[in-house]
């Protein structure tokens, strides 16, 4: 069903007849386009693309970039193009907001004084509609985006587009800048990026057990009957969340067979965090220590100030201790300490809640 | 020539061709004149249709009448990740109604990110009488009644491959309505399924097909069941294990041990999931005469894949997670010289900082030390340019190359430069490249090699890339084979894309999501070209409510000589030419 090869030539010659203004890519200086068909021209003027801003970019490039040998490193040739869409940006901010915006404005200058500025006039206006609306067709940027253009101050719109362009578009014009800053802030998840298969991010969550930097760092202590060996036996590993406690960490269920290890494992990894916690925020972290292991023990009971929760795999928040433990582990997603006082506030079961003393009777 | 050729009974002719099994070759068989063209189609036994919306049913039968096997594909690749929306289309049931009627002595079914019933599974069980293999790649929308049906009917199934599907899980008896007096299975894999299987189920299929090769379990299959399965096939040729997690028993170990030693035909080994290193040693015995090693889903840390990977010397194929680090790439280049294929995964792809040493210096390794290497996937943090101007030097055989630096835009690490002179290098040097995936920071520059060298590139990835139009415009009138091209969040747009709209019929399919092209130029494409459908999917609702300027959130083109699909979702708007009369 593919097409055959036999056809290719033909299709060469097809594409230069049907599209004569192709050499507009590769030919120099503003052609003008009479060598297209009538209905091409029709197509693009109806169409009203940014068309020009290529003559005009082959205008300035192609003499002197042209000639280069291929492999050559012509940065030139990528700034102006840069500079070109910043300028564009520049001026659009220019028009819609009354801010000035300083990239915009800067890299104005420059072309405002050439030759081209006509042509970019032209080039704005085309490119102002598309531009703006261009907005909500790229949404998987703007969390990283937000941050960058969080100083300018024109319409959100017109700035999120404009620090969007900012935001890839200077390493790309050779400038040595690393752009750090940008690298360091949390990509929030693109959707679909890195590639890779729904059921391969499943694995990598609940197996990300190496023993390296991040578990190092992270879990100090040892969770009970995790061996301390260097190879790290595989587990099912949980991520956990304790309310009061900004470090996530990670259990592996495999590793208890009863809702009392487990327990038991919780209130020793995050013992020694919330102590910590409290001896920064509050005062009188020792006597806080104390009460803790009291408090935390508590946690399937509902007798704590914690309690142990979990979202199964229908997303549902459930008590820990409801069923059975293999049922439990079989289900479970994650799992959360939450405070008991704000457990009443929660979309639990009710039956759930009522069943919960009778069923958790494991723990004291 | 030709005449002497027509003056051949049409017999000969047709038992000469059936000597000819490349798709390309057959279709250019079928026009060299009319009489050839009737005497391939009536012998055409085997067809691949690349996406099944390019051809009705219909269109295939009336050509084909013969046909046994039949390979199809549906959704974009880029569904893998879930940048399809849900219910886009790929429904197979029209081919099977229809293949039902036209194809009753069909043997093969080999489908591809399609969506599959149980009611299209219980068709196939039992519209055609010998049906031998059914593989489901990356499929869903069954369940394991399907399956069932499949079982319980299909008594001369060779093969039942679900490799990488999602299937909906009801129960683990499926296995149980293979026959008694079945005894055909050549090939089983259910390495997708979630649920336990019936072991017992299991255990008899097994014992009861002689020429059982391939088998590959799911991760419900424990340790302890291993053994006694493999005792009972020792004439696999290919092994899925399903989980490996148990502790060390010395009576455990020495049994798996035994069972291994004694297939001595394995070739090829997968799943190993949450496996305890103290058991690898395990499999140590037949570690020789492996060629393919799946370890992509066990996380086993670098010095025991060193172990084992040493011992692999004949080993041709191997996945595996990032793990095995640099270190462990260095010692598969020292050991594994017969290599050709390696995919490394990340094992913590969301993570902001790496988790692991692997850098760009084990690709640079395995591509000095492997001389076969014609095969990459390789997810990695950091790259340079300068790295990818030797694994180009190194390796000029590379068939498919994809690089994906999991940081978009990562720049080289070393220069900060963006990294378009190593792709460049890479599209030179590797002159029978035909699939690339490029990743990091890349200008339209890197689009100008790729344009340039890429003579034989026929799948293109695209993201995060370029400067603008110039870009895209490299790519669609450089590179001759293309046939697939998937790009998204590029700043390419209408002008590269309508100067360019002939190469698209020559193309299988372009993906284009969060790229800048307008509404107004997708209905103009439809338009003028009518032999393309062109799909404008979009989430946010009707495209015609908001100005034509307005970029498109996703588009998908392709070729058919089918017209336009009927099954569109309602978020899929197809610019046919009536579609664009009406809205202009």
């Amino acid at each position: 069903m593919e097409g055959c090869s036999s056809r290719k030539e033909e299709v060469c010659h097809q594409l230069l007849d049907l599209i004569p203004k192709n050499r507009e890519w590769l030919v120099s200086r503003g052609e003008e386009r009479s060598h297209g068909s009538s209905e091409e021209k029709k197509l693009e003027l109806r169409l009203g693309p940014p068309g020009e801003d290529w003559s005009l970019k082959a205008t300035s490039k192609s003499n002197r970039e042209r000639d280069e040998s291929l492999l050559s490193l012509g940065y030139f040739s990528s700034m102006t193009s840069v500079n070109i869409s910043n300028n564009i940006n520049g001026n659009q901010t220019h028009k819609c907001s009354s801010s000035d915006n300083p990239v915009g404005s800067s890299l104005n200058s420059p072309w405002a004084s050439s030759g081209y500025q006509g042509k970019i006039q032209h080039t704005q206006q085309q490119a102002k509609a598309p531009s703006f609306l261009q907005f909500p067709s790229t949404p998987q940027n703007l969390p990283v985006i937000a941050k960058e253009a969080s100083q300018t101050c024109c319409t959100k719109v017109v700035d999120l587009q404009n620090a969007e362009k900012k935001a890839f578009s200077p390493p790309s014009a050779n400038t040595a800048v690393p752009n750090s800053s940008q690298k360091r802030t949390a990509p929030t998840p693109v959707v679909g990026w890195p590639p890779i298969r729904s059921f391969r991010k499943n694995l990598a969550s609940s197996s990300s057990s190496k023993p390296t930097t991040e578990s190092q760092n992270v879990v100090p202590n040892k969770i009970p009957g995790d061996k301390p060996d260097e190879t790290c036996r595989k587990g099912m590993f949980v991520k956990i969340n304790m309310d009061g406690v900004p470090i996530g960490r990670k259990v592996d269920l495999k590793a208890y067979d009863s809702y009392e290890k487990l327990s038991s494992a919780v209130d020793e990894l995050f013992r020694g965090l919330l102590a910590a916690q409290r001896d920064s925020t509050t005062v009188g972290g020792f006597q806080k220590q104390q009460e803790e292991e009291k408090v935390i023990k508590g946690l399937m009971n509902g007798s704590g100030e914690y309690t142990l929760v979990y979202e199964d795999n229908e997303g549902d928040r459930m008590l820990v201790g409801d069923v059975p433990w293999h049922m439990f582990v079989s289900t479970v997603k994650r799992l959360r300490v939450l405070k008991s006082s704000e457990l009443s506030a929660l979309t639990l079961s009710s039956t759930k809640q009522d069943k919960m003393p009778l069923d958790s009777p494991i723990l004291k | 020539m030709l005449k002497m050729a027509n003056s051949f009974p049409e017999e000969v002719l047709e038992h000469v061709f059936s000597f000819i099994q490349s798709d390309k070759d057959r279709n250019s068989i079928s026009m060299v004149c009319k009489s050839w063209y009737e005497i391939e189609r009536w012998c055409r036994r085997r067809i691949f249709v690349g996406n099944c919306y390019a051809v009705s049913p219909r269109m295939v039968i009336r050509r084909f009448p013969e046909v046994r096997s039949i390979e199809l594909k549906g959704k974009p690749h880029f569904a893998d990740f879930k940048l399809v929306p849900e219910g886009w289309g790929g429904y197979v049931y029209p081919w099977i109604v229809a293949m039902a009627v036209a194809y009753p002595w069909l043997e093969e079914i080999r489908l591809k990110r399609m969506v599959v019933t149980d009611e299209s599974l219980e068709l196939i069980a039992k519209s055609f009488k010998n049906f031998k293999v059914l593989v489901l790649s990356s499929c869903e929308g069954f369940s394991t009644d399907g399956l069932a049906a499949i079982a319980a009917n299909c008594r001369n199934l060779r093969e039942l491959d679900l490799w990488e599907s999602e299937v909906d899980d009801l129960s683990g008896h499926w296995l149980s309505h293979f026959p008694d007096t079945y005894t055909s299975l050549v090939s089983l894999n259910i390495s997708c399924l979630g649920s336990e299987v019936s072991f017992s189920a299991l255990e008899r299929l097994v014992g009861r097909c002689p020429n059982l090769r391939s088998l590959r379990l799911n991760p419900a299959v424990p340790l302890e069941r291993l053994a006694n399965l493999l005792r009972q096939a020792p004439q696999l040729v290919e092994l899925g294990t399903g989980t490996c997690l148990a502790e060390l028993k010395p009576d455990v170990f020495s049994n798996l041990a035994g069972a291994f030693s004694g297939c001595k035909e394995l070739k090829s080994l997968s799943g190993f999931w949450e496996v305890v290193p103290a058991y690898l040693p395990a499999v140590y015995s037949i570690c020789p005469g492996l060629t393919s090693l799946n370890l992509s889903y066990a996380s086993i840390q670098s010095p025991d894949l060193i172990k084992l990977v040493s011992q692999c010397q004949n080993l041709q194929r191997l996945w595996v997670l990032d793990y095995i680090e640099d270190v462990g790439l260095d010692a598969l280049a020292a050991s594994c010289k017969d290599l050709r294929e390696l995919r490394v995964f990340p094992s913590d792809p969301f993570g902001l900082e790496p988790n692991v040493a692997l850098t760009e210096q084990g690709l640079v390794s395995v591509s000095e030390g492997c001389p076969k290497l014609h095969s990459v996937l390789y997810f990695c943090r950091q790259m340079s340019n300068a790295a990818l101007l030797t694994i180009a030097r190194n390796q000029p055989n590379f068939t498919c190359f994809r690089l994906c630096i999991i940081e978009p835009r990562t720049p080289d690490y070393l220069t900060l430069q963006p990294l378009d002179v190593g792709f460049g290098a890479i599209v030179e040097h590797c002159k029978d490249l035909q699939r690339l995936s490029v990743s990091g920071l890349l200008t339209d520059r890197v689009f100008e090699y790729i344009g340039t060298y890429g003579k034989k590139l026929e799948m293109l990835s695209l993201a995060f890339a370029g400067d603008g139009d110039l870009g895209l415009h490299h790519v669609l009138s450089g590179c001759e084979n293309l046939r697939k091209l998937e790009i998204r969040d590029c700043p390419f747009g209408d002008k590269a894309l309508l100067d360019n709209a002939a190469k698209l019929e020559t193309m299988r399919s372009l993906w284009m999501s969060s790229c800048s092209v307008s509404y107004g130029a997708c209905k103009l494409l439809g338009q003028k070209m009518p032999r393309l459908n062109v799909e404008v999917i979009d989430e946010r609702g009707p495209p015609d409510s908001r100005p034509e300027s307005c970029p498109v959130e996703k588009l998908y083109i392709y070729r058919s000589i089918a017209g336009p699909r009927i099954d569109m979702p309602g978020f899929v708007w197809m610019m046919d030419e009536d579609s664009a009369l009406r809205l202009s």
